[in-house]
């Protein structure tokens, strides 16, 4: 994803020779024509793709009085509430540990190598099979972690999923970590390969060891790419639909939305869309200032590597 | 705490106590400890698909934690096409495959030629494309469903493959323009000029250098495109809805749909439908960087 540019971000280096150029003094004549024929097809596809159905969307969704329909609905008010949690939740406890698993695999050994490959997997495998699996493993009656709390502890474990909101939003924020967690942990893991093994000797002369170390050598340098990284995830996880759409369904009874898959249920399950789109664009106020700080973070993050 | 555990390990050789080799016993075996809980943590959710795909139907609901009397029946099922559900497999896994092809195809070429006069031309205002790219970047995708929905349908484009095509490599084109910029600053710009004092035209330029110099880049990007389109879900099961254009990931969430719910048919299907990515996946990521092929796919 945004890899490269989140580890970019910490070792770019400013004033680059910019100006050098093969088509020196400008294009001229048919090299121009070459340039803008070159650009036409990204062109055409930004406008038909992307600005058409922002601008229809802004259009669909642009009756107050969708907002006042949406605002006073319960189920819009729990579904902002989930999307709080989850964003707030999902996102930042995932950044811990993957920040902490980057540390551990730093190990040297084989069988931490080796279980690299393991632990990438629910990264590679397609977000679809694993979010089904899932959603039948915590099946109150014949999912699998019921029948080993069964089979351990002779406990009857609960409806994971259709009992309790709570419970079952605890299950989608669990699935989404499970999902999430490994790519994030490699790419602190190659923000921690970046700094300079010498940086950690003169800490080690000056006596700086364990926690003090993490502390004062690597943390304050891995510091900004972890802001990209929470800033760049936090924006990911709120358009995240097929978590919620396959774990939970939403349900039980409606509880466990997000902004994402409400606004899809409005629109195509309950044929409103056009408040489906309000759904979604409720979340500008939380998304705008995101972009915002992740463009001004990108831009002037001149980490010292 | 790992982390930690990390440092400590490394500090103990140096600080030489008198109970060091103790201690490093101690750390490895913490260590090999949450390395077992980290393997069960990872496998659950993969085991439990592929244990559901072993069973028969009447063992699906029963309390097993292992798979009773483990059978491939399942998976001759898929490969056979002996379920109503799924009657249209091998055409669906068609399907798929083409839009995952012509989606690599459009995203390479349409990134490559717009990166290559922003970044090598240096067209005058480049700069907007490149954060046209950054600002498409950002948009969650299924933000824009619903208005896309509409107007592919205002198109005559429903059940079309080459909307989704058109969805998969909007939402691709970004990353990919956003990597050629950063790995092309690592060719010289000389060899861009050699080739123009030699009389070569900016074609010539773009497929004789440019393209050839930028292999890794488009490896990586193809890669990157082709997961995102086999794994997309949202727009696929909006664009696609009768069974001849749907896609394996659509015709999968189908079986969610039914009341006798054949779950061990459909695990089937899921381990089908995954192994290809997961192939691709650890193919290509030994041969790069980190950073440039754990692309994967935007929610």
């Amino acid at each position: 994803m945004a890899s490269v540019s989140v580890i970019e971000a910490g070792r770019r280096v400013v004033g680059r020779p910019s100006r050098l150029r093969a088509w020196r003094g400008g294009l001229q004549g048919s090299e121009f024509t070459w340039a803008i024929a070159f650009c036409i097809p990204y062109v055409a596809v930004f406008l038909a793709f992307v600005v058409f159905p922002v601008a229809y969307g802004v259009w669909l969704g642009h009756e107050p009085r969708l907002y006042a329909e949406l605002f006073s609905d319960p189920i819009y008010q729990q579904t902002v509430v989930n999307t709080l949690l989850y964003l707030a939740i999902g996102v930042n406890v995932k950044l811990f540990f993957a920040l902490l698993l980057s540390g551990f695999f730093m190990r040297r050994g084989w069988w931490v190598k080796g279980l690299l490959m393991i632990f990438v997997l629910p990264w590679a495998v397609p977000a679809l099979p694993t979010f089904i699996s899932i959603h039948w493993m915590l099946n109150g009656q014949w999912g699998l972690i019921n029948n080993v709390l069964w089979d351990l502890f002779h406990i009857d474990g609960p409806g994971w999923l259709d009992t309790s909101r709570w419970l079952a939003l605890g299950c989608v924020i669990i699935a989404y970590i499970w999902k999430n967690m490994p790519f994030w942990t490699v790419i602190l893991l190659a923000g921690r390969m970046a700094i300079p093994q010498e940086l950690y000797e003169a800490a080690e002369v000056d006596g700086a060891t364990g926690l003090r170390r993490f502390l004062h050598v690597s943390f304050p340098l891995l510091a900004n790419l972890y802001v990209v990284c929470t800033l760049l995830s936090t924006i990911f996880t709120l358009g995240d639909f097929n978590t919620v759409y396959f774990v939970s369904g939403g349900g039980p009874a409606l509880t466990t939305h997000v902004l994402a898959t409400l606004g899809i249920r409005d629109a195509f399950e309950i044929a409103k869309p056009q408040l489906g789109v309000a759904a979604v664009m409720s979340a500008l106020p939380l998304l705008i200032p995101l972009v915002l700080l992740l463009m001004r973070k990108l831009r002037t993050s001149e980490v010292q590597l | 705490m790992s982390a930690v555990l990390l440092e400590s390990r490394r500090s103990a050789a140096a600080a030489a106590v008198p109970n060091y080799r103790r201690r490093r016993m101690l750390n490895e075996a913490a260590a090999l400890a949450l390395g077992a809980v980290l393997i069960v943590w990872t496998l659950v959710p993969i085991y439990s698909m592929v244990m559901v795909s072993l069973e028969s139907h009447n063992n699906v609901f029963s309390s097993n934690i292992w798979p009773a009397h483990p059978s491939a029946y399942s998976y001759w099922v898929v490969i056979t096409e002996g379920y109503w559900y799924l009657e249209n497999f091998w055409h669906q896994f068609g399907n798929s495959l083409y839009i995952g092809a012509m989606t690599v195809f459009f995203t390479l070429a349409i990134g490559s030629l717009a990166s290559f006069s922003i970044s090598r031309m240096r067209i005058r205002h480049g700069w907007l494309l490149t954060n046209a790219a950054l600002l498409t970047y950002v948009i969650p995708a299924s933000f824009l469903a619903i208005p896309f929905y509409r107007i592919m349908q205002a198109y005559g484009l429903s059940n079309n493959l080459w909307s989704v095509i058109a969805a998969e490599v909007t939402f691709a084109t970004p990353y990919a323009i956003f990597i050629f910029q950063q790995y092309g600053r690592s060719i010289p710009i000389e060899l861009d000029e050699a080739a123009r004092i030699d009389g070569a035209t900016p074609l010539q330029v773009y497929f004789r250098i440019y393209l050839p110099m930028m292999a890794p880049a488009l490896v990586a990007v193809g890669t990157y495109a082709l997961l995102l389109a086999w794994n997309e879900y949202l727009y696929q099961f909006l664009l696609l809805s009768n069974t001849r254009s749907m896609t394996v990931p659509v015709a999968l969430a189908q079986f969610l749909n039914s009341d006798e719910s054949p779950w061990n048919y459909m695990m089937a299907t899921a381990v089908v439908y995954a192994i290809p990515p997961v192939v691709i996946y650890y193919m290509v990521r030994g041969r790069m960087t980190a950073g440039l092929t754990m692309g994967g796919v935007k929610g």
